[in-house]
C-alpha cells in the first residue's frame, strides 16, 4: 500500500500538471505533509473478509443468539448432508446441544459421510469462503464456502474456544482430531492442536463447536429446522438430543439417495458482461466459437456461428484478445440467438412422493398430495418446484396455513414475508380450493404448504439464506404448483362434503319418515301394524331415490328455502353449497390450465431472451 | 263448502299417496303457483284467475321434512274439520311444537305449509280449520248483519247504525251472515282516520251509505264481506284511498280482482264491480292538494304493475293515471283534504265526486 502511494507521488511530481499546488501555498512543510489525500492514506488498508464478518456477523445469520445456535447447527448439518449425498453414503446425522452454562452451549454434529482429508480440514473449518461448491454449477446446500467456518469464527469471538473437528476418511486410515482457530486478519487457518486418534466409526465427521446462545422452542427453533430438515430428506436419518436432554429421532423413510446433481456449464443466458469477460481472458481456447461450444452449456457449432455473426465476430476471433466493447456485443448478440434451456440433470430435486413422505411422517393429517413442475429457467439458470399439502386430521383450522419453505433441501425459517414462496402462496386463490383467505393475505385452514426450490443457484435475498428472491419465473412455477395440488386437496374436500352429505341425508330420512307415515295414519286410521309397512314403504322409496340422488351428485336441489334443514348447523350447507357447483367450474379451469402451462413450457425457454 | 265435501277431498289425496307408496312408487304432492306470474285477469269476471303453473313436491330425501310437515299439517286440519273445531294460524304453528323433529321453527314456515296446503284444494283455509288472528274490518251505516248467537244458534240483528262512534267488526268467516240494507252505496276507506272523521260527522246518514274501514290492505274476510253485499243486495262500492301507487296497486287492486298470493280464492274474495273514487292523480291537481314526493320503491312499484300485473296491463285509464302520478312525481294523502278546512272533505269533496263519476278510475 505504502509502496503504492509512493509510487504515485513520483508520477505526479513527473508530470507536475499541478506544479503551483505542490509548492505554492504548503511551502516549508515538506513536499506532501499537509496533504489530506497522504493523510487518509495511511488508513486505507485491505479488509480481510474475515474481520468484515467479525463486525457484520448479522449477514450471515448470527444477528441473536437464538438465531446464531439455528445458524451454527444448520450449517454443520447441511455440510453434513452435502458431503454424504456426494458421497453416495445414505446420510445419518447425529446432532447433539449441551448447555454448558448460562447462554454458554456445545453443538456437535457428526456425521457418517466421507470423511474429510486430514490436509484439507484447517481451511474448510477456519478459513472464510474455500469451499468446493462456489466455481460450480450444480445443485447443493451450500454455496459459497462460509457458513462452517463463520460458526467457527462466531464461536471463536464468544466463548474464545477453537472448533474441534474429528474426521475419517476409511477403516483402514487413522481419524484426525484438530482444535482450530481463524486469524482474522489473514483470513488464514491457526491449528492450536493437532492429533491422530482413535475413532471407532468407519468413516465420517464430528464437529464441536462451543458458543453463545440460546435455546427455545418454537416456530424458528432448532427442533423445528430439525423436524423439517427431516421432511425435505426423507432418506436421511437424524438423531438429535437437545439441551434439555430429549431425545427425537427422525427416521429415514426412503432408502434411495436422491439422483446425484451432475455439474454443467453455465448457460450463456445467465452470463453479465462482467463474468463474460473474465471468462473470456481465463479461457485456454484458441478461438471464440470453440470457447462458445466449450466454456458453455446448450451451444453447439450452429448455435456459435450464429451467436458470432449477430455480435459481428469473426468465430476464430482470439478470446483473449476480445475487448470490452465487443463483449457487449457478444451479449447482446446472445440474448438475440435462440438457444435450447440448460439441461436438468445438473438438479437434484427429491421428487413430489418423497417430499409427500416426509410430510406424512412428521405432520398428522388426513390428506396429502404433492406435485413436482417440470424444470423451468430464470437467468439461465434450471430450477424445479416440488410442491406438497397436508390437510385436515389434527391440523388448526382457524389459523393461517403453516407454510414451510425449502431451497435446495434446506429449510427456511427467518424472513418468511419476504420470501417468493409467501409471495406466491399469497397471490393463489385458494377460496377455489376449500380454504378462506382475505385477498393480499395467508390462506386459512388445517393445511401445511411445503414448497421446495430445487437449483444450480438458489436466489436468496441475504448471505444468511434466508428467503428467496422475487423472480418471476420463480413465483410463476411455484403457483403453477400449488394449483396443481390444490386441485387434489379441492377433490378430496369435496368427497368429503358429499360422505358427510350423504351422512347427513340419512339422518333425514331417520327423522322425518315416522311422521310421514303418523300423519298418513291419522288421515286414513291406519292400525299400528298398517303404520308399519308404511314406514318400511316409504324408507325403501327413499333409499332408492338417495341413491339416485347421490349419482346424479345433487340435481335435485332441496326445494324448500324455509326450514334450514342442517342437523349439523347451517355451515356445512354453506360449504356445500360453495363445493359442488366448483367441482364443475374446477374441472373446466383445469383443462384450461394444463392448455395454458404446456404453452408456457414452450415459450419459457426463450422468455430469458429479454434480460 | 261442507265438511264433508272437504274431509272427502283430504281422504281421497291421503289415499293417493298411500296407494303410491305402498306401490313403492315416489308419492308427489302438485300445489298451483301462486303468485302474479301465474294469473290471468278475467275481465269478465272480473278477477285475477290462477293459471295452469304448478309445482310439484315429490317425496325425496331433501324434501322429506316439508314433505312430512305438510301431511302432519293436513292430518290436523283434518282434525279440525271432523270435529268442527278451528285454530288460528298461531295456534297451528304451536301444535307442530309436538311433532318433535318435523316440528316448525317460525310461523311463517307454518303458514307458508298452510297457505300450500289451502291451495291445493283449492279451498279458502277457514274451510281447513284455520283461521287468521287478523279482523276484517270495521263497518257502520245502513246495514243490518243478520248472525247467529254462537251458543244458543238464535238469530241476532246487529244494526250498524246503532254503534254510536264505535264499529261492527267484519268476523274472520262471514259465509253465514245475512244482511238487511237499502244503502245507496259503500264507501270503503284506506285510513281508520278519515273512517273515524266520517263516522264522527254521520256521513253515512247524509249519504244514506255503509262505511267500511278497510285498514290497509283488505283482508279476506272484509273482500268476501263487501263482495257479498255488492253482489247479493246490488249496491255500489267506491273506494277511497290514499293518491299513491300502494292505495291504487296493493289496496284497490286486492280488493277488486284479488291477489297473486290468494291466487286460488280471489274468485270468491274479491270484489269486482268496485269503483275507484279517489283520490287520483288528477282530484291532486283539480283539488289543489299539498304532496309529498314519490319515494323510490313507489315508483318501482308502477314500474313493476307496468311489468307484471295483469290489472294494469287491462286499463289504459290506469295505466295513463301511473304515468300522470310519476310524471308529478308526488303523492297525497287522504288527509290533505284538510287544507281546505277539516270537513271539506264531507261539504264539498264527496258529493263532488258522487255527481262526477267521470272522475272515477276503473
Amino acid at each position: 500500500m505504502a509502496e503504492k502511494a509512493k509510487k504515485e507521488e513520483k508520477n505526479r511530481n513527473k508530470n507536475n500538471l499541478f506544479p503551483e499546488n505542490s509548492s505554492g501555498s504548503n511551502g516549508g512543510n515538506g513536499q506532501n505533509g499537509d496533504i489530506i489525500a497522504f493523510e487518509l492514506a495511511k488508513k486505507q488498508q485491505e479488509i480481510s473478509i474475515a474481520e468484515f464478518f467479525e463486525k457484520n456477523r448479522h449477514l450471515l445469520g448470527f444477528d441473536n443468539k437464538r438465531k446464531a445456535l439455528l445458524t451454527a447447527i444448520k450449517e454443520a448439518a447441511d455440510n453434513s448432508l452435502d458431503a454424504c449425498e456426494e458421497a453416495g453414503i445414505l446420510p445419518e446425522v447425529h446432532v447433539e446441544i449441551i448447555e454448558m452454562s448460562e447462554e454458554k452451549f456445545r453443538i456437535s454434529v457428526m456425521d457418517n459421510g466421507p470423511g474429510i482429508v486430514k490436509e484439507q480440514i484447517p481451511k474448510i473449518f477456519a478459513k472464510l469462503l474455500y469451499g468446493s461448491k462456489f466455481h460450480t454449477l450444480k445443485q447443493a446446500r451450500g454455496q459459497q464456502g462460509i457458513g462452517i467456518s463463520a460458526a467457527a469464527l462466531y464461536g471463536q469471538l464468544t466463548t474464545g474456544r477453537p472448533i474441534r473437528i474429528i474426521s475419517k476418511i476409511s477403516p483402514n486410515y487413522p481419524a484426525y482430531y484438530y482444535e482450530l482457530q481463524i486469524d482474522t486478519s489473514r483470513n488464514a487457518p491457526e491449528i492450536i492442536k493437532q492429533e491422530e486418534r482413535e475413532w471407532d466409526a468407519a468413516h465420517g465427521t464430528k464437529i464441536e463447536i462451543d458458543l453463545e446462545a440460546i435455546y427455545q422452542k418454537g416456530d424458528q427453533s432448532v427442533d423445528e429446522y430439525l423436524k423439517e430438515t427431516a421432511i425435505i430428506n426423507p432418506h436421511a436419518t437424524l438423531i438429535y438430543t437437545n439441551s434439555k436432554a430429549e431425545q427425537f429421532i427422525f427416521a429415514r423413510v426412503v432408502n434411495e439417495l436422491p439422483p446425484q446433481a451432475k455439474e454443467i456449464k453455465p448457460h450463456p443466458y445467465g452470463v453479465e458482461l462482467g463474468y463474460l469477460i473474465k471468462m473470456l481472458r481465463n479461457c485456454e481456447e484458441r478461438t471464440l466459437q470453440s470457447f462458445l461450444t466449450r466454456e458453455f452449456s446448450r451451444v453447439g457449432a450452429g448455435t456459435a456461428k450464429e451467436i458470432c455473426e449477430k455480435a459481428a465476430l469473426l468465430p476464430n476471433t482470439k478470446p483473449q484478445a476480445i475487448e470490452r466493447n465487443q463483449a457487449e456485443k457478444l451479449i447482446s448478440a446472445i440474448r438475440q440467438t435462440k438457444i435450447i434451456a440448460p439441461p436438468t440433470d445438473c438438479l437434484s430435486p427429491i421428487g413430489a412422493k418423497n417430499l409427500e413422505n416426509g410430510l406424512r411422517k412428521e405432520i398428522n393429517a388426513e390428506f396429502y398430495t404433492s406435485t413436482a413442475r417440470p424444470p423451468s429457467v430464470y437467468r439461465g439458470k434450471p430450477f424445479i418446484i416440488e410442491c406438497a399439502i397436508a390437510y385436515g386430521g389434527k391440523l388448526k383450522s382457524d389459523k393461517a396455513v403453516t407454510i414451510m419453505r425449502f431451497a435446495n433441501k434446506v429449510p427456511l425459517l427467518y424472513q418468511q414475508g419476504a420470501c417468493a414462496t409467501t409471495k406466491a402462496i399469497t397471490t393463489t386463490n385458494w377460496k377455489a380450493y376449500g380454504l378462506s383467505q382475505s385477498s393480499g393475505a395467508l390462506p386459512v385452514g388445517p393445511c401445511v404448504i411445503a414448497l421446495h426450490l430445487a437449483s444450480v443457484w438458489a436466489p436468496f435475498t441475504s448471505e444468511a439464506k434466508e428467503a428467496i428472491a422475487h423472480y418471476p419465473e420463480i413465483i410463476k412455477e411455484m403457483k403453477l404448483a400449488l394449483q396443481e395440488c390444490g386441485r387434489e386437496l379441492t377433490r378430496y374436500v369435496n368427497k368429503k362434503y358429499r360422505v358427510n352429505d350423504a351422512i347427513k341425508k340419512k339422518s333425514y330420512i331417520e327423522k322425518y319418515l315416522p311422521h310421514i307415515a303418523i300423519a298418513l295414519k291419522e288421515l286414513l286410521s291406519l292400525s299400528e301394524a298398517d303404520e308399519k309397512k308404511l314406514e318400511e314403504a316409504i324408507k325403501e322409496i327413499l333409499e332408492k331415490t338417495r341413491q339416485i340422488e347421490s349419482l346424479s351428485e345433487g340435481e335435485e336441489a332441496p326445494d324448500d328455502g324455509r326450514a334450514p334443514l342442517g342437523i349439523s348447523g347451517s355451515v356445512e350447507e354453506e360449504l356445500e353449497d360453495v363445493g359442488k357447483p366448483e367441482e364443475d367450474s374446477e374441472g373446466h379451469k383445469r383443462k384450461k390450465g394444463r392448455k395454458r402451462q404446456g404453452e408456457m413450457d414452450e415459450s419459457e425457454e426463450f422468455e430469458d431472451n429479454d434480460l | 263448502m261442507m265438511n264433508e265435501e272437504m274431509l272427502k277431498k283430504i281422504r281421497e289425496l291421503s289415499e293417493g299417496l298411500y296407494n303410491k307408496i305402498m306401490h313403492r312408487s315416489k308419492p308427489q304432492l302438485s300445489i298451483p303457483v301462486r303468485a302474479l306470474s301465474n294469473v290471468e285477469y278475467n275481465k269478465q269476471d272480473g278477477y285475477f284467475e290462477i293459471g295452469p303453473d304448478k309445482k310439484t313436491r315429490a317425496l325425496t330425501v331433501n324434501t322429506s321434512k316439508t314433505f312430512a310437515q305438510t301431511l302432519r299439517m293436513l292430518a290436523l286440519s283434518k282434525n279440525l274439520v271432523e270435529t268442527d273445531d278451528i285454530a288460528t294460524k298461531r295456534e297451528a304453528y304451536y301444535v307442530s311444537k309436538n311433532w318433535g323433529d318435523a316440528r316448525f321453527l317460525e310461523q311463517p314456515e307454518s303458514d307458508m305449509v298452510m297457505d300450500d296446503i289451502e291451495a291445493m284444494f283449492m279451498v279458502n283455509r277457514e274451510q281447513l280449520g284455520f283461521i287468521p288472528e287478523e279482523k276484517g274490518g270495521d263497518v257502520s251505516g245502513r246495514l243490518i248483519v243478520i248472525d247467529a248467537d254462537p251458543e244458543t244458534g238464535k238469530e241476532i240483528r246487529i244494526d250498524c247504525t246503532k254503534m254510536g262512534t264505535g264499529a261492527y267488526s267484519i268476523p274472520s268467516s262471514v259465509e253465514h251472515l245475512k244482511f238487511d240494507t237499502n244503502a245507496e252505496f259503500i264507501l270503503a276507506i284506506e285510513t281508520a282516520g278519515m273512517y273515524q272523521r266520517l263516522v264522527k260527522h254521520a256521513y253515512w246518514k247524509k249519504s244514506n251509505s255503509i262505511l267500511i274501514s278497510l285498514g290497509g290492505v283488505p283482508t279476506r274476510a272484509c273482500r268476501r264481506f263487501i263482495r257479498r253485499l255488492s253482489d247479493e243486495m246490488k249496491i255500489p262500492v267506491y273506494v277511497f284511498t290514499d293518491g299513491d301507487p300502494y292505495g291504487y296497486l296493493n289496496i284497490y287492486r286486492t280488493l277488486k280482482v284479488g291477489s297473486g298470493n290468494a291466487a286460488h280464492i280471489n274468485k270468491y274474495f274479491c270484489v269486482p264491480k268496485a269503483k275507484y273514487f279517489g283520490i287520483t292523480p288528477q282530484d291532486i291537481i283539480d283539488y289543489k292538494l299539498p304532496t309529498h314526493p314519490l319515494k323510490d320503491i313507489d315508483i318501482k312499484r308502477v314500474r313493476d304493475g307496468f311489468k307484471n300485473d295483469p290489472f294494469v296491463k287491462a286499463y289504459p285509464e290506469w295505466q295513463k293515471a301511473l304515468n300522470q302520478l310519476v310524471s308529478m312525481k308526488k303523492r297525497a294523502e287522504q288527509q290533505a283534504l284538510a287544507q281546505h278546512g277539516l270537513n271539506f272533505v264531507i261539504t264539498d269533496y264527496l258529493p263532488d265526486k258522487l255527481a262526477n263519476p267521470k272522475t272515477w278510475l276503473p
